[in-house]
């Protein structure tokens, strides 16, 4: 653990991603505290410039701009975790179950996944989430439907090479069940891979929540950094701001997450390093 | 057999592999149909402003709403196999003739694209590997990850804000000057000068992803056997580069720039939003607020059959480039 710990903070990127990505959580945590009440409620004149009565400056409406980003920071990430979660825990099992049983099995779910994959990832979450009626679950659903593949893939190479080691053979020969070889023998030796790839979809869960957002299929009852561009759109000329800032919050929370999940790599794989 | 007789029968097998692919969306397409709240007599009337009953009950029947759903999966996919993709209630059009007018600009931003992406990527990438470690590689490397995690939108949004409405060099929407009705020539520049922004703003991402494959794949490749009998033949550092190094190391960034090519189209409904620029994701993003989802559905099975046919030439262009693959 301290041995991962030292190899995580060598890498210098992995910790300013980090720290902004802390920082992303403490606001998201603190939003309700700092920003009380509705994100949607009125505070102020309408396009209020940044650096003046609110440090955001306020929209088209009138709504504290800052209090927009601490809440859509919850939004974001919320998101953005469950539906990673979602994926990963679906795909693992397709990719457990394919790799381990083989044959049919492993040709059926193979193909599926390959439907899955090849389908454009965009456009089937629009029309999943435009089907759906856009609410926060059927984005968090759309998300992790057009997400687990590449997870599913992963796990299966990853069985795939495990499954002929002594060890599984071990425990067959021991009488285990196969559910517990899957979960309990084999399961924690892919851990790695599998928590990176899954850092790594995080932010691009936020960046398709965004997206999403932007194109008005967001959650309406919920404040999300999409939103408020797509909002601050038709203003673009006279009062850019709306647009740059929330775009900023995105950028800097994925670019922080992306530093992360490469410093776990480096960290979690030091044999690759050497190269 | 002749290679180019083995190329057309594995190209002929891939379509047949396919074909379950394109059929399994079909399927999932008409599935999603019935998902839609309301079904499609609900939207006619609704937009018509009337809905006595009688009305609705034969809107249902000419559109074959009232038949049991089997039957209409049935009628479905018999209709989009004769390329029958339905009827657009807003544009009244049928949906075939509205995706294959926006087709082509959308193909156009889809081309200009991948020449752009790939070819900065490919240049970026060769720059930072050829001097590792120096400060132009740190730069590069940093461009590429900001670039990655930049979203598409808010990245169209600032450049359409910095290079039209601050310094208004280039057109912020749409794909032709409005009312000036070039031609020739000068309809060309006008083309391509909208196409700047736009180009640009889908390119950033998919640049920064061949860059840093670009660059791992030369640095890996610097470090094969070949590279140093090639130099010890006293061959120049540059002909080893250019020659030798890049050619295998183009071979991931293309594997990829294909596999990018769903994503690519994703990305151009989300550009094509932002510029306004008349393609299918324009359309695609048009049919969200009509809630014509027979449109929408359109569009998602001719971009599924895209992605499906560029794989397929992706693996077809492979074959001309490393002649160790062998065409099975």
């Amino acid at each position: 653990m301290k041995e991962f710990a030292g190899r995580f903070l060598a890498h210098r990127g992995a910790v300013l991603g980090g720290t902004i990505l802390a920082l992303v959580l403490i606001l998201a945590l603190a939003a309700p505290v700092a920003f009380p009440g509705d994100p949607f409620q009125r505070v102020g004149e309408s396009f209020e410039q940044p650096l003046g009565p609110f440090l955001f400056g306020t929209d088209s409406l009138g709504r504290d701009v800052a209090a927009g980003v601490a809440h859509g920071a919850r939004t974001s990430l919320m998101i953005g975790l469950v539906a990673t979660v979602i994926a990963v825990v679906a795909g693992s099992a397709v990719g457990g179950f394919a790799g381990y049983y083989g044959g049919i099995l492993d040709d059926v779910l193979m193909r599926t996944t390959e439907f899955f994959q090849t389908i454009p990832t965009f456009v089937f979450a629009i029309v999943l989430v435009a089907v759906l009626s856009p609410s926060i679950g059927s984005i968090v659903v759309a998300i992790a439907t057009v997400t687990w593949p590449p997870v599913a893939r992963l796990v299966r190479g990853e069985f795939m090479a495990m499954r002929n080691r002594e060890f599984v053979q071990a425990c067959i020969i021991l009488g285990m069940r196969d559910t517990a070889i899957i979960f309990r023998e084999i399961l924690p030796n892919c851990l790695s891979p599998i928590i990176v790839t899954g850092s790594l979809m995080v932010a691009t869960a936020i960046l398709i929540e965004s997206a999403l957002a932007f194109l008005g299929l967001g959650d309406p009852n919920v404040m999300s950094w999409g939103f408020m561009i797509g909002s601050g759109r038709t203003f673009l000329r006279t009062a850019w701001w709306l647009c740059a800032i929330p775009g900023l919050a995105i950028l800097l929370t994925v670019l922080s997450i992306n530093l992360v999940g490469e410093g776990l790599n480096d960290a979690l794989n030091p044999r690759l390093r050497n190269r | 057999m002749s290679v180019a007789r083995k190329r057309l029968v594995y190209a002929a097998r891939r379509l047949g592999q396919a074909a379950p692919i394109v059929f399994g969306i079909i399927v999932t397409n008409f599935f999603l149909l019935q998902l839609a709240p309301g079904d499609a007599a609900d939207v006619l009337a609704g937009e018509a402003g009337s809905a006595t009953p009688e009305y609705m009950a034969m809107l249902r029947e000419r559109f074959g709403l009232d038949k049991p759903v089997a039957t209409q999966l049935f009628y479905y996919v018999k209709n989009v196999l004769l390329l029958d993709l339905g009827f657009s209630f807003r544009h009244n059009m049928p949906v075939l003739f509205l995706i294959l007018e926006r087709l082509g600009p959308t193909l156009l931003l889809m081309g200009a694209t991948l020449v752009l992406s790939v070819g900065a990527g490919v240049s970026l990438g060769l720059l930072a590997a050829t001097r590792v470690g120096s400060w132009r590689d740190t730069m590069i490397s940093i461009l590429a990850i900001v670039s990655y995690a930049t979203p598409l939108f808010w990245v169209g949004l600032m450049l359409i804000v910095a290079f039209s409405l601050k310094l208004d060099w280039l057109p912020a929407t749409g794909m032709e000057s409005v009312g000036m009705f070039y031609s020739g020539w000068e309809r060309f520049v006008d083309i391509a000068r909208h196409l700047v922004l736009p180009a640009v703003t889908l390119s950033l991402f998919y640049m920064a992803l061949y860059t840093r494959l670009m660059r791992a794949a030369m640095i890996e490749q610097a470090g094969m056997d070949y590279v140093t009998t090639a130099r010890a033949k006293g061959l120049t550092e540059g002909r080893v580069t250019f020659h030798h190094i890049l050619r295998n190391a183009l071979l991931p960034v293309i594997t990829m720039a294909g596999v990018q090519m769903g994503n690519l189209l994703g990305g151009s409904v989300i550009v094509e939003s932002v510029f306004g620029w008349p393609g299918l994701g324009l359309l695609a993003f048009q049919s969200l607020f009509a809630r014509d989802f027979n449109l929408l559905l359109g569009i998602f099975l001719l971009s599924a059959c895209l992605v499906v046919i560029v794989n397929l030439l992706v693996d077809l262009f492979y074959t001309f480039l490393d002649p160790r693959i062998e065409v099975r």
